[in-house]
């Protein structure tokens, strides 16, 4: 997708004024928040599983070199091809390669927001092979020709009643009906020859297990297995940060993921792959590579931005921030949205062309709350701001406002005068009617907002005049 | 900490900025239900802002000469009292990333923080206190602010004391829990995106048809109210400490004097 983080004010602006978004988002993340406080609520060890968690990423990120090379080393056993990766364009380029390699012309895909952040449908197509997205979510924006808004449901900005219209447009056989079961029969007839003639396949992974060297994927439709089997290739490609030590680290996961994701206790389908087909097997791709990347990550693991790297994408930060549900996913201008992707697309770009997004948050504090590996969400975008701050990234008016209120509130006797006279002006400006419409220089509440009369005196000078007495 | 309280506690009050020059009324009925609670209180004149405007703008420079005022200022008491979750979550749960390394500003700040309460839980949690003799006939509806509850707890105290109060019942607010898109100066830098948090939210308030809505940070209620008063909302918007002080006799936030 197409990085325009700088571009936030007019892009948000944009979304507030579709109708249509806001009846999307309000549809699903209300759905989603209702029915992930009924499982956690369900879950009686969800403090142990969430502690658990977090403290299984945080030692395999201690030690991650270590748990990539056992990975490696027994993914290879299995019989895998293991590729690294530090760019983006350096990953999307393995997977161009092992697909000219496999001469491909056409290849399925398994939703994966790895191969959003490493560039990957535009590099297919470039690439000149037929790019087949088989989740339906996926299917639908590629159809419409956006990106993801979500990172665990891509089509969250649009509703059922546009995805139908869509469908009519370009299905060979469309359904006549508009409920969902019609359109996921339409997309069904639509993408299953497709499924088979596939040469390569292309999955992300949920999940590294170090000690055997699986990849594990979870979903709900089984597209997955559908298109990593039938093809002779199976590419895979992971950021490092997925890593597990061992398959019963990853069950801890496997249990906290859908219910903060979509608040079900499992899904559909959760797939252990360990290398390609065996001699006796009677299906599978003949070859399994597996493309590691790292784009920034390493360099998080250093810095305060660490924690970030046990997020396991399940979307619930972005399902319970306000924003978010104001805006949806296109407006941040990123392969990631909501509150995780405002820690790392910084971190992945740079401080400039991203500052809106540390700063286009309330700091509620809501996605700390529901993250289900108790990421310091809030914490590190105001990390991010102190950053920005430093790197003198802070807008001039906003920079010498605060200054000229620090420089103020460290005077309290001037201070208390100045915001005495600047009461007294207020009261006089709103006329004794309770409230002010319009105030210079407070244009940003007013516009949307009145502000009160204030009282005769400020606290201090009341306080004071109730104490000579 | 309860254990170590003292008979009569001596409490620092720290007003706030927004209180202070927005809505003194908050002020005295903090003071007056302290009182009652049992504590002397002081307000001591060298305060102004806790640096939060600075910390959440990552000027941490700023926020760090406004903390020691603070931590100067206030040291001297058992307690630090604080109407706004904001405020309070500002000095007992952030101020301790500012002077990390500093061994002897560290201790000063930890002796502060560590006493810093936010009023509502103070009142419960600490002082056991429960209104007596208040009256306040209608219906409010709750809005939980988001530092309260999530830095510090703050949920059951407000109700448990609301409940106390004679003639007043609770409705329940759908969203309670959701920020009302104040975010300090979040609201004038995306002034369009708080408006569009804040229009949910009045819809929810409004939709619960209750007479009067209650919270414990002026600066959300100031938002809520500034806009369900644009809106031509009749609900009237108090501090949850003005009700228990039994001064919600004044004209609601953003509402004009009565004609007499």
């Amino acid at each position: 997708m197409r990085q325009q983080s700088h571009l936030f004010k007019e892009t948000a602006k944009q979304a507030l004024a579709d109708p249509t978004l806001k009846i999307a988002l309000n549809r699903t993340t209300g759905l989603l928040q209702r029915r992930r406080a009924q499982v956690i609520d369900e879950f009686p060890e969800y403090a142990e599983a969430r502690a658990a968690a977090e403290k299984i990423k945080t030692h395999t990120l201690e030690h991650m070199a270590h748990y990539l090379a056992q990975f490696e080393a027994n993914a290879i056993a299995a019989g895998a091809q293991v590729h690294w990766a530090r760019t983006p364009k350096e990953a999307s380029e393995i997977v161009i390669r092992i697909c000219r390699e496999a001469g491909a012309t056409s290849a399925t895909r398994v939703k994966s927001m790895l191969g959003e952040e490493i560039g990957l449908p535009d590099a297919l197509s470039e690439a000149g092979i037929e790019r087949v997205e088989t989740d339906l979510a996926e299917h639908i924006i590629q159809l419409a020709g956006d990106p993801p808004s979500h990172i665990v449901m891509p089509a969250m900005h649009k509703t059922h009643e546009q995805v139908a219209e869509l469908f009519r447009e370009k299905h060979a056989e469309p359904s006549e009906d508009d409920d969902v079961t019609s359109l996921v029969e339409s997309a069904r007839r639509e993408l299953r020859q497709k499924f088979l003639g596939a040469d390569v396949g292309i999955s992300g992974a949920n999940f590294l297990i170090a000690e055997n060297g699986s990849i594990v994927t979870v979903t709900n439709e089984g597209n997955a297995e559908l298109t990593v089997t039938p093809p002779k290739t199976h590419i895979v490609t992971a950021g490092i940060e997925k890593l597990v030590p061992s398959l019963a680290h990853a069950t801890v996961f496997l249990r906290l993921l859908s219910r903060a994701a979509i608040g079900a206790e499992i899904t559909q389908y959760t797939t252990f792959y360990n290398g390609p087909k065996r001699k006796d097997d009677a299906d599978g791709p003949e070859q399994m590579h597996i493309v590691l990347v790292d784009n920034h990550r390493t360099e998080m693991l250093g810095s305060f931005l660490r924690p970030m790297l046990r997020c396991i994408r399940c979307g619930a930060c972005m399902n319970h921030c306000p924003v978010y549900a104001s805006v949806g996913g296109h407006a941040y201008g990123a392969v990631y949205p909501g509150p995780m992707g405002s820690v790392l697309t910084p971190a992945m770009r740079d401080l400039k062309s991203t500052k809106h997004l540390p700063n286009a948050c309330t700091l509620n504090g809501r996605c700390k709350e529901v993250c289900p590996v108790n990421i310091p969400l809030t914490d590190m975008l105001r990390s991010l701001r102190a950053r920005q701050h430093d790197a003198g990234l802070t807008p001039p008016v906003t920079k010498w406002a605060l200054r000229g209120w620090g420089w103020l509130a460290r005077r309290p006797k001037l201070y208390h005068r100045v915001t005495g006279l600047a009461v007294f002006v207020m009261r006089v400006w709103s006329m004794n009617k309770g409230r002010i419409r319009r105030f210079p220089m407070a244009g940003n509440w007013t516009r949307h907002r009145d502000l009160p009369q204030p009282e005769l005196g400020t606290f201090m000078q009341q306080y004071k005049r109730r104490q000579g007495k | 900490m309860t254990d170590a309280r003292p008979a009569r506690p001596m409490v620092g009050f720290f007003v706030t900025c927004i209180v202070d020059a927005m809505r003194p009324n908050i002020g005295f009925a903090s003071l007056k239900v302290l009182e009652a609670a049992g504590c002397d209180v002081e307000v001591p004149a060298a305060q102004t802002c806790c640096g939060q405007p600075a910390f959440n703008s990552g000027d941490d420079a700023a926020t760090k000469a406004l903390a020691k005022q603070v931590i100067a200022a206030f040291e001297p008491y058992d307690y630090i009292v604080v109407p706004s979750g904001s405020c309070a979550s500002m000095i007992r749960s952030h101020y301790g990333e500012l002077f990390v390394g500093d061994a002897e500003w560290e201790a000063r700040q930890r002796a502060v923080s560590d006493k810093t309460w936010e009023i509502l839980s103070f009142l419960t949690d600490v002082m056991g206190y429960l209104p007596e003799g208040v009256r306040y006939d209608g219906v409010a509806t709750y809005h939980d602010s988001c530092s309260g509850l999530r830095d510090l707890g703050v949920h059951d105290q407000p109700r448990k004391m609301l409940a106390a109060v004679e003639g007043l019942s609770l409705t329940p607010l759908e969203g309670h829990n959701e920020c009302c898109g104040f975010g300090g100066t979040f609201c004038v830098k995306y002034s369009d995106l708080s408006n569009a948090i804040v229009t949910d939210k009045s819809e929810k308030v409004e939709a619960t048809g209750a007479d009067m809505l209650l919270g414990g940070d002026m600066g959300c209620l100031m938002n809520m109210a500034g806009k369900l008063n644009r809106r031509g909302a009749e609900v009237k918007v108090y501090h949850t400490i003005e009700v228990l002080a039994g001064m919600a006799d004044v004209p609601a936030i953003c509402k004009p004097e009565k004609m007499r």
